[in-house]
């Protein structure tokens, strides 16, 4: 069963660590992957660019309209995913935890359809 | 005919157990309730014509297993093989069933489920209790209950939350999660909201069922003895604690031979028990000031030095506003009143219990006993606006009508 882990956080946050504590982050999410690799679960995911570049497409009225921003304007934002598969909602919620770089936010568990 | 009178006596006493292993044989509450039942139909029909079997929980066992594999099969379109209507006789291991009944507690209490669910559900499928039973609890529609029940096993469903004991190093955090369900399930019965009596007993009964169902598969855990101590011990006093017409009686005033002897040194030794395990935790700290209370056999006996002393340790644990105030109260009965009035105070002063009504019914009962009737009359007035509980409220306002009266302090 495929779930995706939505990485929301404070991007302010993110944007203002040194170089050495986004070497760390990064480095963190290396040894993350390798964990999966070794556990022997299939995944894929994603680091994202900053809300100020999302751009959005409204439907509504019979028509759409794009918009200069984010699906909503929040104090933390999507910052990246993974996609793993796994049996079951505990492994899930066991990678989850184990999110590299974590102090603050909220790691979002969803099974995909 | 007395063929209905087993059916429902064999429900009662193992349709629980044999529902779990159900449940894990198809992964499915709704199917597997559904095999329960058309299993107790076949039960009438078979039992009738042949008599009852030596071991009837283990022929229902068999038959509803049988009928909701069939049914998964026909469902995959699968041609069901012939249906047996006397299956040869195979009782599980007794301590696999155990642990069917495990994996469903701590299901049933899984966190990614929100805290009405999970009560609504263990009180369903543990407990055994109608959607309608439940709604009546909770005092709520009956819809909105089956709307909770149909959404909590569509996520299980969904999102796929496994009938598996958590692992190791998620344990005493679930373990948590479940004693939380069995305490907030007793106190909506011990101390309802908005019930027009204070006590719910069908939901204070279904606790101390479930905790005891706690108890009896986690052997170990300390506070699960503890909770169901806690438990034994609160409603040990119910019948001293209101009325024939509904009216509470405060502690103090309770008339101590109408408290249940045989309940409260069952608690004891529970607790003993749980204490020996050398784990604390709160549920059992709670036990052990309940079982002071409900162990003196005067209201001047209460050892209320050792209370408090239990009361900073819990506070230790749980750094709460309320168990904060409650230590301030204990405190204030061990030492002087005056103490107990600036605890309070100092409660107050944090401002997070400014909608909870026992913080200034509290004050206004230590006002009056020191005498001061117009303070503690403007504290009862500021419970009244609080409290939502009826019975609750007319204490209050009976006790507001005595300050009125400029009665003499009843205690220094």
């Amino acid at each position: 069963m495929k779930y995706i882990l939505l990485i929301y956080g404070d991007e302010q946050a993110w944007a203002g660590l040194s170089k050495e504590e986004m070497e760390a982050m990064y480095a963190g999410h290396n040894a993350y992957a390798q964990a999966l690799t070794e556990a022997g679960v299939t995944f894929s995911g994603s680091e994202l660019k900053p809300v100020s570049t999302a751009t959005s497409i409204r439907f509504g009225n019979g028509g759409s309209k794009t918009i200069d921003g984010p699906f909503a304007e929040t104090k933390e934002q999507l910052a990246g995913y993974y996609v793993i598969d796994v049996e079951h909602l505990e492994q899930a919620l066991g990678w989850a935890e184990k999110m590299p770089g974590m102090n603050s936010g909220t790691v979002e568990v969803r099974p995909l359809a | 005919m007395f063929l209905s009178r087993i059916v429902e006596n064999v429900v009662r006493t193992d349709g629980r157990r044999v529902l779990a292993g159900l449940i894990r044989l198809t992964g499915d509450f709704d199917a597997a309730e559904d095999a329960l039942q058309e299993a107790y139909a076949r039960a009438m029909a078979v039992w009738g014509r042949e008599g009852v079997p030596d071991r009837p929980a283990a022929w229902l066992n068999t038959v509803a297993r049988r009928i909701a594999i069939d049914r998964n099969r026909r469902d995959r379109g699968v041609d069901p093989p012939e249906e047996l209507e006397a299956p040869p006789v195979v009782i599980e291991e007794e301590h696999e069933v155990e642990d069917d009944r495990l994996r469903l507690l701590f299901v049933c209490c899984h966190p990614a489920l929100s805290p009405e669910a999970r009560c609504a559900l263990a009180l369903r499928t543990l407990g055994g209790l109608t959607t309608r039973e439940i709604a009546r609890g909770f005092v709520e529609p009956e819809a909105t209950t089956a709307q909770r029940l149909v959404r909590a096993k569509k996520k299980i469903r969904e999102a796929r939350i496994p009938y598996e004991v958590p692992p190791r190093e998620k344990l005493p955090e679930r373990i948590e999660t479940v004693l939380s369900v069995i305490y907030l399930i007793f106190n909506e019965g011990y101390a309802s909201t908005d019930a027009p009596s204070l006590l719910r007993p069908d939901l204070v009964a279904e606790a101390i069922r479930l905790a005891r169902l706690t108890v009896d598969l986690l052997p170990d855990v300390a506070e699960a003895r503890g909770l169901l101590a806690l438990l034994l011990l609160t409603d040990s006093r119910r019948a001293a604690r209101t009325t024939a017409a509904g009216e509470i009686v405060p502690l103090e005033e309770q008339d101590r031979s109408l408290w249940d002897p045989g309940q409260i040194a069952e608690g004891v030794r529970l607790l003993d028990d749980a204490l020996a395990l050398r784990a604390a935790g709160p549920y059992q700290t709670q036990a052990a000031i309940a079982a002071l209370h409900v162990t003196a056999s005067t209201p001047a006996e209460t050892d209320w030095p050792q209370i408090a002393a239990l009361y900073r340790a819990l506070l230790r644990m749980m750094p709460t506003p309320v168990i904060e105030f409650n230590a301030a109260v204990a405190e204030g009965m061990a030492t002087t009143l005056e103490r107990a009035l600036e605890g309070i105070a100092r409660v107050e002063r944090g401002g997070q219990l400014a909608s909870y009504y026992l913080l200034p019914a509290a004050k206004a009962d230590v006002l009056r006993r020191l005498g001061r009737s117009d303070d503690a009359a403007a504290a009862y007035r500021e419970a009244i606006a609080l409290v939502t509980n009826p019975a609750e409220r007319r204490y209050l306002e009976k006790r507001l009508a005595e300050c009125a009266l400029a009665l003499p302090p009843l205690r220094g």
